[in-house]
């Protein structure tokens, strides 16, 4: 069994177990990264959702060895001093409650805005559906997914 | 002896009629067991009209509100691959996987729900509607595409088409090779 080596937060790691480890626990068991949280382990609840290159992944059933060679980005890594568009917007309009669920939604986000700068509610709505707050901050996210929308917008 | 060689004639021009309306018939009963695999869940969850893939065994809609995309592989934040990994996951109730897990593209949707066979018979093989395809590449589609493989190995809760692969190739073949015929060869003269 070969180790895998992959690129998370920008820097590269080496990991020494199964390729069929799901990536959640590697980030959290192996490299530290607590940030990225265990909900359903069935790709159900997005709050294990961190980025796999450009893509949202749901880590708890992404295999270690898809992410070889590959880059990862945690809630950890997503900005230096929390300053990412959508982590200021998160601040902004205090979305979180419990806050559980919060990293995955903050991840989602920042794909969908990556791709669709100025998204409308249903461009929110369609990304989101697989990110679930049982607090129910919802009405929350989606304000603040459009004032990160307008932020990102101001720092061009 | 000319009228003699004329009813000869004639007699082995009927034959070989005969011989291939009969080889086109069976390749239309063939095809009609294989629209009995294109109308199960496993190929019409993800063959379907709109934008949303439905999922089980009953086709309920697909959690989570994936939509289709220009790709058939999901919006940026919600591709299909987002969850559905390269296999079937060992846990239960998660995603299922094969390589390349997508939807038909928007252009190519090939939804056969509520079709006869007749009409699903010319809508596989119009290249307008099958994205372009020949049927050397459909063949190519139903025998070695993996997402099509998965189908007959869909993980723990989902039934499998009513053929084995194997036979369901088979049958295809047998229809394109007899000119992929829409119909018995009587009702469409």
């Amino acid at each position: 069994m070969a180790a895998i080596e992959l690129t998370v937060n920008g820097e590269r790691r080496t990991a020494d177990l199964d390729p069929a480890t799901p990536l959640l626990w590697v980030l959290r068991d192996e490299f530290g990264l607590t940030g990225t949280k265990f909900g359903c382990g069935i790709a159900q609840c997005g709050a294990c959702t961190v980025r796999l290159d450009g893509d949202a992944v749901r880590s708890c059933v992404t295999p270690l060895s898809r992410a070889a060679g590959r880059r990862v980005t945690t809630i950890e890594g997503l900005s230096e001093g929390k300053r990412h568009a959508v982590q200021q917007a998160w601040l902004d309009e205090q979305v979180p409650q419990c806050g559980y669920c919060q990293p995955g939604q903050i991840m989602c986000a920042a794909v969908l805005l990556a791709h669709v700068p100025d998204p409308t509610d249903a461009d929110i709505d369609d990304a989101l559906a697989g990110n679930i707050c049982r607090c129910g901050t919802y009405v929350r996210i989606r304000r603040a997914v459009h004032r990160a929308a307008l932020l990102a917008k101001e720092r061009r | 002896m000319k009228l003699a060689v004329a009813v000869v004639g004639a007699a082995l021009l009927a034959a070989a009629s005969n011989t291939g309306a009969n080889r086109e018939d069976e390749g239309w009963r063939a095809f009609t067991e294989v629209a009995a695999v294109l109308t199960h869940p496993r190929c019409l969850n993800c063959h379907v009209p709109g934008d949303s893939p439905l999922q089980g065994d009953e086709g309920r809609p697909h959690d989570m509100n994936v939509r289709r995309a220009a790709d058939g592989r999901g919006t940026p934040a919600a591709r299909c691959t987002n969850c559905h990994q390269t296999a079937n996951s060992p846990a239960p109730h998660s995603p299922p996987g094969a390589p390349d897990w997508r939807l038909p593209p928007p252009s190519a949707r090939m939804a056969w729900r509520g079709l006869t066979t007749e009409e699903i018979c010319r809508s596989l093989k119009d290249p307008g509607r099958n994205g372009g395809r020949g049927l050397s590449q459909l063949v190519e589609h139903v025998s070695k595409d993996q997402i099509v493989n998965w189908g007959w190995d869909p993980g723990p809760g989902r039934g499998a088409p009513p053929l084995s692969h194997g036979e369901f190739v088979r049958r295809f073949v047998q229809w394109a090779e007899s000119g992929a015929p829409c119909g018995l060869f009587q009702e469409r003269r």
